[in-house]
């Protein structure tokens, strides 16, 4: 690997894991939508704030792209108060119209600068180590990477400061609105957090695929775990494994690496949603597979609970007869007695069925529930 | 103990949406130690009292004291149950971390929960019979065991005075004789509790002060007093029937929890002996 690969690896993945921290707290909020809106949103900012510095890499520019992202979700809000409007369409009116000006302002004014409507959209990952970090004449590498290092480390440190704030204002507003803890603050706390490291990723991968990065893994992580901590390490591993197989995903075919990390962290996700051990689609058919059997063996253990010590109930044992009385299909009937017999819920001799020990119990307690 | 003493002042309290009134002028005097019903009908304002009150909504006008101090400087001492509808279950964490939530008030910004708070939380899972669940996912919890363990998180605040929002919604009849049994114990112990609640028919069994909500406080006071076909009749609009005077013959009743009969009496695992309040 050449350094300029091993450089856009690494911009890649701390873009990737800057994007997935506050993502957690986006997703398990269900405000998925809003890092939509505040990517895009952020474009006006970075536009009236380079007309103003005629600097493309000054800071103010990055602070007023995050005041941008911020305004957006208190427009958003407020349109939403008027209860006029819902959230949802709220968010669909704001960003959509402050995204826009900045393109006409683009295409109107700053056409001839690196602000042109396709890197606003996929970024420029490419390019990013071109663009050095350069101190008294030495070569620190290159500047995204200081850049998005330096959100990373923010995130990192605002997350580790209040978790715990967070994690009571995101499950339950209420108690820590009652504890003293304003819910309010610490949304917009949030927020900008997700401004700035919308900012600080819209130059790597653009607009469009913020989004992904910042939701694709940490829904990843929720399929995979049920503790927070770890949905947060496993969204931090899910957005690397995305930019890095992204990566090479976009060498072999020669594509967008922008859009190639998307589709990785589309695809990481399809899996974790079709394989996830506990929650994956799989695992729930197959759990729904198997309570239909062990169901089925119960019903058939009460029946012939419940028929027991009768007189004259000779008949109700009758394996051959036993689909009639439990209305089911023959075929269903011995698979049924065969798996309980495998499990010694029942005995089979001489064409009769009869309960084990353990059936009389586990049909007992059945009923019982 | 507090007895004698105002655990809760509401004056002229009142709460509107923009011109339609939740909330008219209530006053409210609520004695330290009691344990107390709010009942009413739909939208009559029931758990907007208790929000008003914790200021989770803003009031039109109106004044709450607890134990004669502004609520914002009363924090500490004031617990809240909300409804268990009002958060997401599927939210990532366990049992022992949700209880732990209650102490994060006494500990403040920033400062991390410790091997206190969870010995704290752990005591409470065991009040509430719920200590086996502490490591459980929430989501794997039955209605009736999502209310328990907001009961504990409520207990570890260690709080005077408790708001719960329809403790009783949707459990089964063994968590409620549970929750009742943990109420009083809280009241044996000096604590104020006030309960949204629906069922007009376990009133007089479960609580000794009672408030008659809709819109305006129509009565406010002891049970015995207060709980009156005639307020009913002026709360509900004449729709209680059902409530005839022989169908409650045990209105009335001593402040011992252990009178209350033996319904609330074999139920739950035992809990530590109530701590006396050192108000």
């Amino acid at each position: 690997m050449s350094l300029p690969q091993i450089e856009i690896q690494l911009i890649a993945a701390v873009v990737a894991v800057a994007c997935a921290l506050p993502g957690v707290f986006l997703v398990l909020r269900r405000m998925a939508l809003m890092s939509d809106a505040i990517s895009h949103a952020i474009l006006l900012g970075i536009v009236l704030a380079f007309f103003i510095t005629r600097d493309i890499s000054s800071p103010f520019l990055v602070v007023a792209a995050t005041m941008t992202g911020v305004v957006t979700v208190g427009l958003v809000e407020l349109l939403n108060r008027t209860r006029l409007v819902r959230e949802d369409a709220a968010i669909g009116l704001v960003f959509p119209a402050l995204f826009s000006i900045g393109v006409i302002l683009i295409s109107r004014f700053a056409a001839n600068v690196h602000l042109d409507t396709d890197a606003v959209l996929l970024g420029e990952l490419a390019f990013a180590p071109f663009t050095r970090f350069v101190v008294l004449g030495y070569d620190l590498g290159p500047r995204a990477l200081y850049m998005m290092g330096g959100i990373l480390l923010l995130n990192i440190l605002f997350i580790l400061l209040f978790y715990k704030e967070l994690k009571l204002a995101t499950f339950d507003t209420g108690l820590a609105a009652a504890l003293g803890f304003w819910p309010g603050l610490i949304h917009y706390g949030l927020m900008t957090l997700v401004s700035v490291t919308a900012v600080g990723a819209f130059d790597a991968v653009g607009s469009i695929l913020v989004v992904a990065l910042m939701i694709g893994p940490p829904a990843t992580a929720y399929m995979l775990t049920d503790r927070l901590p770890r949905m947060i390490g496993l969204s931090g591993l899910v957005g690397v494994a995305s930019a890095i197989s992204g990566y090479w995903l976009a060498r072999a075919l020669d594509a967008s690496i922008a859009g190639s990390m998307a589709t990785m962290a589309g695809v990481l996700f399809g899996l974790a949603f079709l394989l996830a051990p506990e929650r994956g689609l799989m695992a729930l058919a197959r759990r729904r597979a198997r309570q239909r059997w062990e169901f089925a063996q119960t019903m058939l253990a009460i029946h012939l609970f419940n028929h027991e010590g009768l007189p004259a109930t000779d008949k109700e044992f009758r394996i051959e007869h036993m689909h009639e009385h439990m209305r089911w299909e023959p075929a269903f009937t011995t698979q049924v007695v065969r798996q309980a017999e495998r499990r010694g819920i029942v005995l089979s001799r001489d064409g009769y069925l009869s309960l084990t020990e353990s059936g009389r119990q586990s049909a007992q307690q059945a009923i019982l529930n | 103990m507090n007895n004698g003493k105002k655990a809760i002042e509401v004056t002229d309290l009142t709460v509107a949406y923009r011109d339609k009134p939740v909330l008219w002028d209530v006053d409210l005097d609520v004695p330290a130690g009691v344990l107390m019903a709010i009942v009413g009908p739909n939208g009559a304002g029931k758990t907007t009292l208790i929000k008003a009150i914790l200021g989770l909504i803003r009031a039109a006008a109106g004044q709450v004291l607890i134990y004669g101090q502004p609520y914002l400087e009363q924090r500490r001492v004031v617990g809240y149950v909300p409804q268990r509808e009002s958060v997401d279950w599927d939210f990532p964490t366990s049992v022992l971390d949700v209880v732990m939530m209650g102490r994060y008030g006494s500990l403040g910004w920033i400062r991390r929960p410790g091997r206190q708070e969870q010995t704290l939380a752990l005591e409470a899972l065991d009040k509430v019979g719920m200590r086996p669940f502490a490591e459980r996912q929430i989501s794997q919890l039955s209605g009736g065991q999502q209310q328990r363990v907001f009961l504990a998180r409520a207990l570890v605040q260690e709080a005077q005075v408790y708001f719960m929002d329809e403790p009783f919604q949707g459990v089964d009849a063994t968590t409620e004789r549970a929750i009742v049994r943990l109420l009083q114990d809280l009241r044996a112990a000096g604590k104020t509790v006030v309960v949204v609640h629906h069922d007009l028919q376990t009133v007089p069994e479960y609580f000794d002060w009672v408030t008659l909500l809709n819109v305006r406080r129509i009565a406010s006071g002891p049970v015995d007093e207060v709980f009156t076909e005639q307020n009913l009749r002026l709360a509900y609009g004449g729709r209680v029937a059902f409530l005839s005077r022989d169908s409650r013959p045990d209105i009335g009743r001593s402040a011992d929890p252990a009178a209350v009969g033996p319904m609330a009496r074999h139920d739950l695992e035992p809990s530590a002996a109530p701590q006396e309040s050192s108000e």
